[in-house]
């Protein structure tokens, strides 16, 4: 994990996300679902965010806002400074080509379709000539270079996860989003998502946010978004942010002393 | 995105869903190959039949005892009435007796044991004249046809068509060979050439004796009046013109020395007529195989459509992955686009193909005796392609039409 790619071009000295007063409203039939009730919220580039929440309060369908995946109902948003919401379909899908990078709470990888060819997927749309290079760097720093040939059926779903975040950075997108990236990884795995976040964040430059329940999977970031009903409830500062390396390398180093105790013991 | 790029997404599509690929396909081909076979058919006897009844000769005018079909309802059995004589020929055949015709030629037909030697066939023995062999279209293959004396002196000569000959002297030497008809002994003087062909009728299934020698020692057939009858009458027209002409003139010629009233008790037809009604009735069979390619073809498309459909939630939700990730409405429509060509051609031509490759091997197959011809036209095979491969395109993209207007978001959610 110590490639780096080079910091994406940006305009300085500007917020990267500007949402104001942002709705989402669902009709189904004649209930009204009010999903998202006017979010109002800031983040500058190259920060690292956490949003955490209780079940169905509107994280997803903000997260799918911000990553253009989906229209509010009402609000602003600009990307970048540029208005998202007076954008039409082929210009969100340039947007979503190259600025972001999105993983998806449920992975949503083609079925039937290798690894590595999920993970050249945005560079096709992207019109990248050289894809496999680029698509195979991705699925190296997710960890996952030996396993580039499987289809999603044949992994775990941690290992579908970072197949997700490997089509998520592989277009080197500014903005890096995450649905619950660690949702179904143990501790040590999420250690590793969290690490790698932390890279790509640090070394990168990538903006990255991210959805999760866990408070220490938080803290790994300087900034928590709490999330309740629809609207945004706290706006929590990390004084000291955990590092994910540290807290590996003493995970690694406990377990080699457990491993020489026990071998004394034997 | 170029087309080389729409070209390999979509064969990973169509690869990466292997099953439904295949059975897309096969609704293709078996609908396209179905409707070619059956029409072929069709087609083949139809042009068998004509094939058939040109071979007979041309510009033909047939006279036949027996009354006209009454229409819709039973016809008289043709030649069982014998009232067609051999005088009635021999008025006809008078020069200048019917104006346009070039020659006249009777025919007495009856069915009887040849034997030769330790071989036998029961075969069509027809009476005839000199003018015969050239109003029918017959052409020796070896040997004499019967001379003059032969005819006036009622010789017992014999000339075999070429499968009867076959049949009876497979050395094929059957010239100057005896053979019994009736227990009377026959020389064999000439055998005919074949006209080819099979089925109903069969030209080369006949042996051809003199008329008089029929009409005196084979066939005893008398009229009401004790008058020597015949079976058939046959008058070659100058041209396709004289045809209408000569059924007039025959039937006033008969109708008098009939002397009749009412109806009458003999059949003129041409051989445009019979080709009409036998052209009705592989119209109609036709008609009948279409229906049923037609319905095959429906089938194929119902399965095609069914594969499809049940697949649009897969699609819609593979359609909202691309899009997330960056695919724009235009890149769907062209990836579903060319990967329903390409099932189309593929399916397509794979049915054409196959149809066309059943159609040869049935091409000359027996069925019930009688071999199968088998054409296959292209405007059948067009049309089948196109209505195969619309089907199929059209449920391959319009789903991908519908789902490509959807957001990411709502494309996969989509149930
Ligand atoms: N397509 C939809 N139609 C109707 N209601 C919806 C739809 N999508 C989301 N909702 C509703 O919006 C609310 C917020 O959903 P959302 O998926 O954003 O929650 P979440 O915070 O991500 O929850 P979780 O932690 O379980 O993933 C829920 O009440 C949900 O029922
Ligand atoms: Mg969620």
């Amino acid at each position: 994990m110590t490639a780096t790619l080079p910091i994406p071009h940006l305009v300085r000295d500007q917020p990267v996300i500007v949402i104001h007063g942002v709705t989402k409203t669902y009709t189904m039939g004649d209930q009204t679902v009010h999903a998202l009730k006017g979010i109002d919220c800031t983040i500058e580039r190259g920060e690292m965010v956490a949003i955490m929440g209780p079940s169905g309060s509107g994280k997803s369908t903000l997260m799918n806002v911000i990553g253009c995946l989906d229209v509010s109902s009402a609000g602003s948003y600009e990307l970048d400074g540029v208005s998202v919401g007076a954008l039409n379909d082929d210009q969100l899908a340039d947007i979503r080509s190259g600025k972001i990078g999105f993983v998806f709470q449920s992975f949503n990888l083609l079925a039937r379709t290798s690894a590595l060819d999920n993970v050249q997927l945005p560079l096709v749309y992207a019109g990248v000539k050289d894809r496999k290079p680029r698509a195979m760097e991705a699925l190296t720093r997710v960890g996952l270079g030996d396993r580039v040939h499987h289809k999603p059926n044949e992994l775990s779903g941690g290992q579908q996860q970072r197949v997700a975040i490997a089509r998520a950075i592989v277009n080197r997108p500014a903005i890096l989003l995450a649905d619950e990236p660690t949702g179904a990884l143990d501790s040590r795995t999420s250690e590793e998502i969290m690490a790698l976040f932390q890279s790509l964040n640090k070394d990168d430059g990538m903006t990255v946010i991210f959805v999760t329940h866990e408070k220490d999977i938080g803290h790994h970031t300087g900034r928590i978004i709490h999330i309740r009903d629809g609207a945004v409830q706290a706006d929590e500062r990390v004084m000291h942010p955990l590092v994910a390396a540290d807290i590996l390398r003493d995970l690694d180093r406990a377990a080699a002393e457990a491993e020489a105790a026990e071998e004394a013991a034997v | 995105m170029r087309m080389r790029q729409n070209l390999g997404i979509a064969w990973d599509g169509i690869r990466a869903n292997k099953l439904r690929s295949s059975l897309t396909m096969l609704g293709m081909i078996i609908g396209v190959a179905a409707v070619i076979v059956l029409m072929s058919i069709g087609t083949g006897t139809q042009a068998s039949i004509t094939s058939r009844i040109s071979s007979l000769g041309s510009n033909l005018v047939f006279v036949r005892p027996g009354g006209a079909p009454i229409q819709g309802g039973v016809r008289q059995a043709q030649g069982s009435a014998g009232s067609l004589t051999f005088e009635d020929a021999q008025v006809l055949a008078a020069p200048g007796a019917v104006p346009g015709a070039l020659a006249v030629a009777p025919e007495t037909a009856t069915r009887q044991q040849l034997v030769a030697g330790n071989l036998n066939t029961n075969t069509n023995i027809r009476g005839v004249d000199e003018a015969y062999l050239d109003v029918r279209n017959y052409e020796m293959a070896e040997g004499e046809f019967f001379t003059a004396t032969q005819l006036s002196t009622r010789a017992l000569v014999v000339v075999l068509g070429s499968n009867t000959a076959a049949t009876l002297f497979p050395e094929g030497d059957a010239v100057g060979k005896n053979l019994r008809i009736n227990r009377l002994q026959f020389r064999v003087v000439g055998t005919l050439v074949s006209k080819g062909g099979s089925g109903f009728g069969n030209e080369d299934d006949v042996a051809m004796v003199p008329i008089t020698t029929s009409l005196t020692r084979l066939s005893q057939q008398r009229t009401n009046q004790g008058q020597r009858s015949v079976s058939t009458i046959n008058i070659k027209a100058e041209n396709d013109k004289s045809v209408g002409l000569i059924k007039e003139s025959v039937a006033a010629i008969l109708r008098e020395r009939h002397r009749l009233q009412g109806e009458d008790d003999f059949t003129v037809t041409s051989q445009e007529d019979t080709l009409a009604t036998l052209n009705q009735v592989t119209g109609v069979m036709t008609a009948f195989l279409g229906s049923i390619a037609g319905i095959s073809l429906l089938v194929g498309g119902i399965g095609i459509m069914n594969i499809m459909l049940v697949s649009v939630t897969e699609r819609t939700r593979e359609i909202g992955i691309r899009k997330a990730v960056g695919a724009k409405r235009r890149d769907i429509l062209a990836q579903f686009l060319v990967e329903a060509t390409m099932m189309s051609l593929v399916g397509g031509g794979l049915g054409l193909g196959i149809g066309i490759l059943i159609s040869r091997l049935v091409n000359g197959m027996q069925l019930n005796n009688q071999p199968l011809q088998t054409v296959v036209s292209p405007d059948i095979a067009i049309l089948s392609v196109t209505v195969s491969a619309a089907v199929g395109l059209f449920f391959g993209i319009y789903p991908a039409v519908q789902a490509s207007k959807l957001n990411p978001i709502q494309a996969l959610r989509y149930e």
